[in-house]
C-alpha cells in the first residue's frame, strides 16, 4: 500500500508536467487518447446513428400505414430504384427493415450505452487516471467508424444494402445481392471494436480501481459495465466466425449454410450443398441472446445510479443485486436457442432452452424489484433524470413479461415472428434502455460540461417519449395476439385475420411521427445547454461515488482528478446513520468526517 | 499522465495490466475457434459420409485426401518454435539479449517454414481441383486452417517488430520490453496451441 502511494504522488507529478504540452486540434478532440473525448466521440456518433436508424423507421411507418401511397414532400428524393414517384419499393422496405435493426442495436445503443457512459464513467467511477490501453481505446473507437461507414455505403452500391433482416438468415442472406457481402465485412469490423473495448474495460476494471476500492465497493454500474464486457468478449467471437463462414459462402461458393437440393427462381443451384441454415441460426443466436443483455445491462446500470442518488438512500440488495447479475450473465450464455423452437430442432432441446430461459428470468426479476424496493421510504427528488429512471422500471417490467410467453414452445409457436415479438423486445430496448440512455445524458451531462440541461425541456422531453413509445410499441402486441407477422411490406393487407387490427398502424405510425418531434426539446436542450446552460457545481447531483465527489466537473484533462483518490466505503452511503444522515462520500477518510463534525 | 500497472504487476492481482489483457483476448480467440471447431461437428454429424464424395468418388477418411506427413511435419516445426519463443523470453530474464536475438531470429524463421509448408499443401490441393467449393470437408479444411495461418502472419509480423525496431526499448525499459515478449509468447503459444487441436480433428479423426 505504502508503494501504491508514492506511485499516486510520482503521477501527479507526472501530470502537472504533462501539460504544459500544447496539444494539436487532431490530438485533442480527433485521434484523440483521453477516455472521456472518445466517451464523447463515441456518444456524439451513437446519438447521430440512433436518429438515422429513428429515420428509417419512420420511413418504413409510412409504407405501413398508407401502403402503396406516395410519401408526400420527400418521396421523389429517393431516387427511382427506391421509391419511384414516392412509393416505395418491397426491397427498399426490406432494405430499411435490415439496416434499421443492425444500426439501432450495433451502432446505437450497444456503442452508446458502453461505449459511451462506459468509456466516460467508469474510470472516473474507479479512480483511474484513464484506461488501461488508451491507444486501444482509440483503436475501438474508429473500427467503429469505419464499420458504421462500410455499413452506411452499403446503402449506395448496386441493388442496395442488406435486405436479409438484421438476422441475416441463410440461404437468403446467401444469394441476396452485394449488399449482404458489405455487411458481413461491417460486421467484422463492429465486432473488431468491441472486442478491443471489451477486453479494455475488463483490464481496467480490474487493474486500475484506486486503493480501497474493493470489488464490493463498485458502483453498480461499473459492476455492469464488467459484466457486459464479458458477454461482448465472449458472445461476439462466435458471430466472427459465423459471419467468416458466411463470407465464405458467398466469395468462395462454399456450402456451410447451404444445404443439397435447393432451388432458387425455379433454378437448382449449382453448389455442393451439405450445409445447414440452422447452423447459422445457432451460432448467431449464441451472439445475439447475450447482446439482449449487452443492450439492457448498461441501462439497469444507469437507472441504478440515478435511483441511489435521487432516493438519497442507499440502493436495497447491492450484494443480491450483484450476485444477480453476475449469474444472469453466466446463464445469458445457455439460453439462446429459444430464438429457434420452431426450427424443428427437437422437443428435448426445446425443453432444455425452456428452463434455462425460465431461470434466467429470475436473476432479472431480482435486480427489477430491488431497484422498485429501493424506492420506499426515500425523500425522492424528481429531477429530470430520475424521471427518465423511474420511466425505465415499469416499461422494462412490461418488456421483461411479455418475453415470458416467447421463452415457453408452445407459446411461442403461435406467436413466432409476430408483431408480438417486435412488440416486446422494442419495449426492453427502446422504453427500456433508450430512456435510461437519456436519464443517463441528463445526469452525466453536468460532469461532462460543467452545465447543466433544462429542466422544463427535459421534463417536456420525458413525457413525450414516454407517451409515443408505448403509442408505437403497445398495439404490437395486439397486432401480434391476432396473429399479423412481421416484415411485411403492406403491413398485413392481404390477410383476412389481419383485417381487423389493421387501423392500429396509422396509429403506430403517427405515434412515430410524434416521437420524433418529443425529440426536438432534446437536441435544443443537448445544443443550448453546452454554452448557455447553468453553471454546475463540481458535484451537482450531491453524489457519493467518486466521479462525482473528487473530480471537478468536466475532470481534468489528463489525468482524471487533481489527486488520485483513495476510497473507504462503499459506493450508496446516503443520509448514513454512522454520520447524523449525513451523505458519506466514498472517498472522505473517517477521521476528516469527524473533523469536520460530519 | 501515467497509466498505474503497465510494467510492475498489482499486488492484490499480481499481474501487469498487458498481461491481464492478452489472456481475455485469448479467451475471446477460444471463443473464435470454439465457434468454428463447433460448426465442423454440426457439419460432420449432418453429413451422411464424411469427408464424402470429391469428383466422383467417395472418401470416409480425411487423410485419403489430406497430406498427414507434411501436416505432422508442420507440428514439428510450431512445437519447435514455441520452445525458442520461450527460450527468447528466459534469456531477457537472464539479460541476454544477444541470445534473445538468436531465439526471436528462430522463432519467426520457423513461423515461415510453418507458411511455406502450408503454401505447398494448399497448392497441390488447387492443382487437383480440390477447392473450398467442392465439399463441405474441403470448405471447413480451408476456412479452418487459412483463419490459423492468419493468425500465424499476424504472430509473424508481431515477432519481427520485436526483433527489428521494437527491440530499442530494450535498453530504454527492459523490464516493459521483457513484459512484450512475454505477452507475445502467450500470443504465440495460443496460436500453437489452435494447430495442435486442428491436426487431429482434420486430418487424422
Amino acid at each position: 500500500m505504502a508503494h501504491e502511494a508514492s506511485g499516486t504522488t510520482h503521477e501527479v507529478a507526472h501530470e502537472v508536467h504533462d501539460d504544459h504540452h500544447e496539444q494539436s486540434f487532431w490530438r485533442k478532440y480527433v485521434f484523440s487518447t483521453d477516455h472521456k473525448v472518445i466517451g464523447i466521440q463515441y456518444g456524439l456518433t451513437s446519438l447521430a446513428f440512433l436518429f438515422f436508424g429513428f429515420c428509417l423507421v419512420m420511413l418504413m411507418r409510412w409504407q405501413l400505414a398508407y401502403p402503396g401511397e406516395p410519401l408526400p414532400l420527400i418521396g421523389q428524393l429517393f431516387g427511382d430504384e427506391r421509391m419511384p414517384g414516392g412509393t416505395m419499393l418491397p426491397e427498399f422496405y426490406n432494405q430499411l427493415g435490415a439496416m434499421h435493426g443492425t444500426i439501432m442495436v450495433f451502432l446505437g445503443i450497444v456503442p452508446l450505452a458502453v461505449g459511451a457512459f462506459g468509456n466516460y464513467v467508469v474510470p472516473l467511477q474507479i479512480g483511474a487516471p484513464d484506461m488501461a490501453f488508451p491507444k486501444l481505446n482509440m483503436a475501438s473507437y474508429w473500427f467503429f467508424f469505419l464499420g458504421g461507414v462500410v455499413m452506411l455505403s452499403s446503402f449506395f452500391v448496386p441493388a442496395g444494402a442488406a435486405k436479409a433482416g438484421w438476422t441475416s438468415y441463410p440461404p437468403l442472406a446467401n444469394i441476396e445481392t452485394m449488399g449482404q457481402t458489405i455487411w458481413l465485412f461491417g460486421m467484422v469490423f463492429l465486432i473488431t471494436s468491441s472486442l478491443l473495448g471489451a477486453l479494455n474495460f475488463l483490464v481496467t476494471i480490474i487493474q486500475l480501481r484506486a486503493d480501497g476500492l474493493t470489488f464490493f465497493r463498485l458502483p453498480f454500474f461499473v459492476w455492469v459495465q464488467f459484466v457486459t464486457a464479458l458477454l461482448l468478449l465472449l458472445a461476439f467471437p462466435p458471430l466472427e466466425a459465423a459471419a467468416v463462414l458466411q463470407i465464405m459462402d458467398r466469395l468462395a461458393d462454399t456450402s456451410f449454410f447451404m444445404p443439397s437440393g435447393l432451388v432458387v427462381s425455379g433454378e437448382p443451384l449449382d453448389i455442393a450443398g451439405g450445409g445447414s441454415p440452422i447452423l447459422w441460426q445457432h451460432l448467431f443466436w449464441f451472439l445475439a441472446h447475450p447482446e439482449v443483455y449487452v443492450l439492457i445491462l448498461p441501462a439497469m446500470g444507469i437507472v441504478a445510479e440515478i435511483i441511489a442518488n435521487n432516493t438519497r438512500k442507499p440502493l436495497w440488495g447491492y450484494r443480491l443485486m450483484v450476485y444477480s447479475l453476475l449469474f444472469l450473465g453466466f446463464m445469458s450464455f445457455i439460453v439462446w436457442a429459444h430464438h429457434m423452437f420452431i426450427t424443428g430442432m427437437g422437443t428435448n432441446l426445446s425443453a432444455f432452452f425452456q428452463v434455462t430461459t425460465m431461470i434466467i428470468s429470475i436473476p432479472s426479476v431480482i435486480i427489477l424489484s430491488a431497484l422498485f424496493i429501493s424506492l420506499w421510504g426515500g425523500s425522492i427528488r424528481f429531477t429530470t433524470p430520475m424521471l427518465f429512471a423511474l420511466g425505465f422500471l415499469p416499461m422494462f417490467g412490461i418488456g421483461g413479461l411479455t418475453g415470458l410467453p416467447l421463452g415457453l414452445a408452445p407459446p411461442d409457436v403461435h406467436l413466432h415472428d409476430t408483431y408480438y415479438v417486435i412488440g416486446h423486445f422494442h419495449y426492453v430496448v427502446a422504453p427500456g434502455t433508450i430512456l435510461a440512455l437519456f436519464g443517463g445524458i441528463y445526469y452525466w451531462f453536468p460532469k461532462m460540461t460543467g452545465r447543466m440541461m433544462n429542466d422544463m425541456l427535459g421534463k417536456i422531453h420525458f413525457w413525450g417519449t414516454l407517451i409515443f413509445m408505448n403509442g408505437i410499441f403497445f398495439p404490437m402486441f395486439i397486432q401480434g395476439m391476432a396473429g399479423v407477422s412481421r416484415r411485411l411490406y403492406d403491413g398485413g393487407q392481404i390477410y383476412e385475420h389481419a383485417q381487423g387490427v389493421l387501423w392500429l398502424n396509422e396509429v403506430m405510425s403517427i405515434s412515430a411521427w410524434l416521437l420524433a418531434l418529443a425529440q426536438i426539446p432534446f437536441i435544443i436542450n443537448l445544443l443550448i445547454s453546452l454554452k448557455k446552460g447553468k453553471e454546475a457545481k463540481d458535484n451537482a447531483w450531491d453524489a457519493t461515488t467518486i466521479e462525482w465527489a473528487a473530480a471537478p466537473s468536466p475532470p481534468v484533462g489528463h489525468g482524471n482528478f487533481v489527486t488520485l483518490p483513495r476510497v473507504y466505503r462503499g459506493p450508496y452511503e446516503y443520509s448514513s446513520p454512522e454520520a447524523e444522515d449525513h451523505d458519506l462520500p466514498q472517498h472522505v477518510p473517517p477521521k476528516q468526517l469527524v473533523a469536520e463534525g460530519a | 499522465m501515467q497509466i498505474p500497472y503497465t510494467t510492475t504487476a498489482r499486488p492484490d492481482t499480481g499481474v501487469y495490466n498487458a498481461k491481464l489483457g492478452v489472456w481475455f483476448f485469448l479467451a475471446s480467440e477460444v471463443m473464435l475457434f470454439g465457434g468454428l471447431f463447433s460448426s465442423y461437428i454440426f457439419l460432420r454429424i449432418g453429413a451422411p459420409v464424411w469427408p464424402g464424395e470429391l469428383g466422383g468418388e467417395m472418401y470416409v477418411r480425411a487423410h485419403d485426401i489430406l497430406n498427414v506427413p507434411l501436416a505432422t511435419l508442420n507440428t514439428m516445426v510450431l512445437i519447435a518454435s514455441s520452445v525458442t519463443m520461450v527460450m527468447s523470453w528466459a534469456s531477457l530474464m537472464m539479460k541476454r539479449f544477444d541470445r534473445y536475438r538468436l531465439y526471436m531470429g528462430a522463432t519467426v524463421a520457423f513461423g515461415f517454414v510453418f507458411l511455406i509448408i502450408k503454401a505447398f499443401e494448399y497448392g497441390s490441393k488447387f492443382e487437383h481441383g480440390l477447392f473450398p467449393s467442392e465439399s463441405n470437408f474441403l470448405a471447413i479444411y480451408f476456412t479452418m486452417t487459412g483463419l490459423h495461418a492468419l493468425h500465424v502472419i499476424g504472430g509473424i509480423i508481431v515477432n519481427a517488430y520485436f526483433l527489428g525496431p521494437g527491440a530499442k526499448m530494450w535498453k530504454t525499459n527492459p523490464q516493459q520490453f521483457t513484459n512484450r515478449i512475454e505477452v507475445a509468447g502467450l500470443y504465440w503459444h495460443f496460436v500453437d496451441l489452435v494447430w495442435i487441436f486442428l491436426f487431429p480433428t482434420i486430418y487424422l479423426l
